[in-house]
């Protein structure tokens, strides 16, 4: 098992090199002529207005702890579904209390209008 | 017909002995390994090439015109004809970036969208390395690749950079639940998260007819992660221009795109693996089947973005959320009672 893990690496590697290789063709082929006017933010032609890092909307911060929580839900479940064959009856009633808790707070969510995107 | 059925593990086999001479044998496993790593990545890149042609010109039938015609027999040197371009290109790097995050998000986006594929099965024995929780690490990965957006996006320093990651990030955050619990009905009926012995249990019937409300999810969720039209808000052209990759050019810009299509392809795999039976088929190679079955799955997403307009944010959000998430945990309440007691009596 270790082994594939080690061949995981070297993909990885591979991956990157993958990304990079083309660049660095391209840092030779390509040409360089910058100027100021090239150089500047791109927003359709008009210049930009404020800073761009600013403070983001809440909608997006709900729908990311909504997610976290399905994300650890789906994370306890793999385990299961690979035993299921095995567990049987137990595992069904379990992971039904189970989902059954997230299906309520899913639910509340929904309620609560958490989901609706304004 | 059996040597052309195991070519590529008659040949591996035939390296690995003449290496076997002079070499111990980690190290020539080690030089196999690289080796079907090249293999892989080359299928990866000439897979790429040709879809960005069979996209072009599909949709061009599609839409009553041509496509590209003029390089080439039929247009098929065009995207040579692009390459070549895109790799003499200016690379502009507006002043106001975020330099290092800047460099890094094309590279981190191609480099998820390839790691995917050393855990695809292309035909028997024909995997890169056949981890025990496959499927996990192609989910895990797979999460990865919105980083590589949200970078993008925000090392851009430009406004609608930001928002088309931040739809970005919002998007593939949602459908990856719906995803990834569409999967787990195949879980429970493998009893296993390794890609080979999903492949492997479907000998007999698709985990398709298994699971057809699963694979409506699955490709739906697909879609939606890959950021495809009908689920291209991400790009959004009309709206934010392009989105997290506004302000790239030349070679970089390019990454993007490969990172694109070679993770609209690893989807087609995975689906391929997961729902359609794998390199599975009669008469044919392994590996030749599962090229076909691949690209049928390619097809239809093309065809998809010929036929779907866009959705609209709060659509696209509510599908996810309303739709798709309650009817994927039906989906394994009806397979955990019903399909699971049914495929093991069908299984003995």
């Amino acid at each position: 098992m270790l082994t594939a893990y080690g061949y995981i690496a070297i993909f990885l590697v591979i991956a990157i090199g993958f990304g990079i290789v083309p660049l660095i063709i391209s840092l030779r082929e390509r040409q360089t002529r910058p100027d100021p006017v090239k150089l500047s933010t791109y927003e359709c032609g008009v210049e930009t207005i404020g800073p761009t890092w600013v403070q983001f909307r809440v909608g997006f911060y709900l729908y990311a702890l909504v997610f976290v929580i399905f994300d650890v839900e789906t994370v306890f479940l793999y385990p299961w579904a690979v035993a299921y064959g095995k567990l049987g009856l137990y595992a069904l009633v379990e992971m039904f209390v189970f989902v059954l808790l997230l299906a309520v707070g899913l639910a509340y969510a929904w309620r609560k209008r958490a989901l609706v995107w304004k | 017909m059996d040597v052309i059925n195991n070519i590529f593990l008659i040949g591996r086999q035939i390296i690995a002995t003449v290496l076997g001479f002079f070499l111990p044998l980690p190290v020539v496993d080690a030089v196999i390994a690289i080796i079907s790593m090249a293999l892989v990545l080359g299928f990866a890149a000439v897979t790429m090439m040709g879809q960005v042609y069979v996209e072009r010109r599909v949709l061009g039938f599609m839409q009553d015109r041509k496509g590209p015609n003029r390089v080439g027999p039929f247009g098929l040197l065009q995207i040579i004809a692009d390459a070549i371009k895109l790799l003499t290109k200016e690379d502009i790097m507006p002043s106001r970036v975020d330099r290092m995050v800047f460099r890094l998000a094309p590279i981190v986006v191609v480099a998820t969208a390839l790691l995917i594929w050393a855990v695809v099965p292309l035909g028997r024995g024909m995997i890169i390395a056949d981890l025990n929780i496959g499927i996990l690490y192609v989910i895990s990965i797979s999460s990865v690749g919105v980083l590589g957006f949200l970078m993008a996006g925000w090392s851009s320093n430009n406004k609608y950079a930001l928002l088309g990651s931040m739809r970005a990030a919002a998007q593939m955050v949602s459908y990856e639940i719906p995803l990834v619990l569409s999967i787990i009905g195949i879980i429970m009926l493998t009893g296993s998260l390794s890609t080979v012995s999903i492949v492997n249990a479907q000998a007999g019937l698709w985990f398709v007819i298994w699971q057809p409300l699963g694979f409506v999810i699955y490709f739906i969720s697909a879609v939606a992660e890959i950021n495809r039209s009908p689920f291209d808000l991400v790009e959004g052209e009309s709206e934010i221009v392009a989105g997290y990759f506004i302000e790239y050019s030349g070679m970089r810009f390019a990454l993007f795109y490969l990172g694109e299509y070679i993770s609209a392809f690893a989807m087609s795999a995975i689906a391929t693996t997961l729902f359609l039976g794998g390199w599975q088929g009669p008469i044919l190679p392994p590996y030749i089947w599962f090229v076909i079955k691949a690209w049928a799955v390619f097809i239809v997403l093309i065809w998809i973005r010929a036929t779907l307009p866009r959705l609209r944010v709060d659509q696209l959000m509510g599908l996810a959320w309303k739709v798709l998430i309650p009817l994927a945990l039906i989906n394994i309440f009806v397979t955990a009672v019903v399909l699971v007691p049914l495929f093991q009596s069908v299984a003995k």
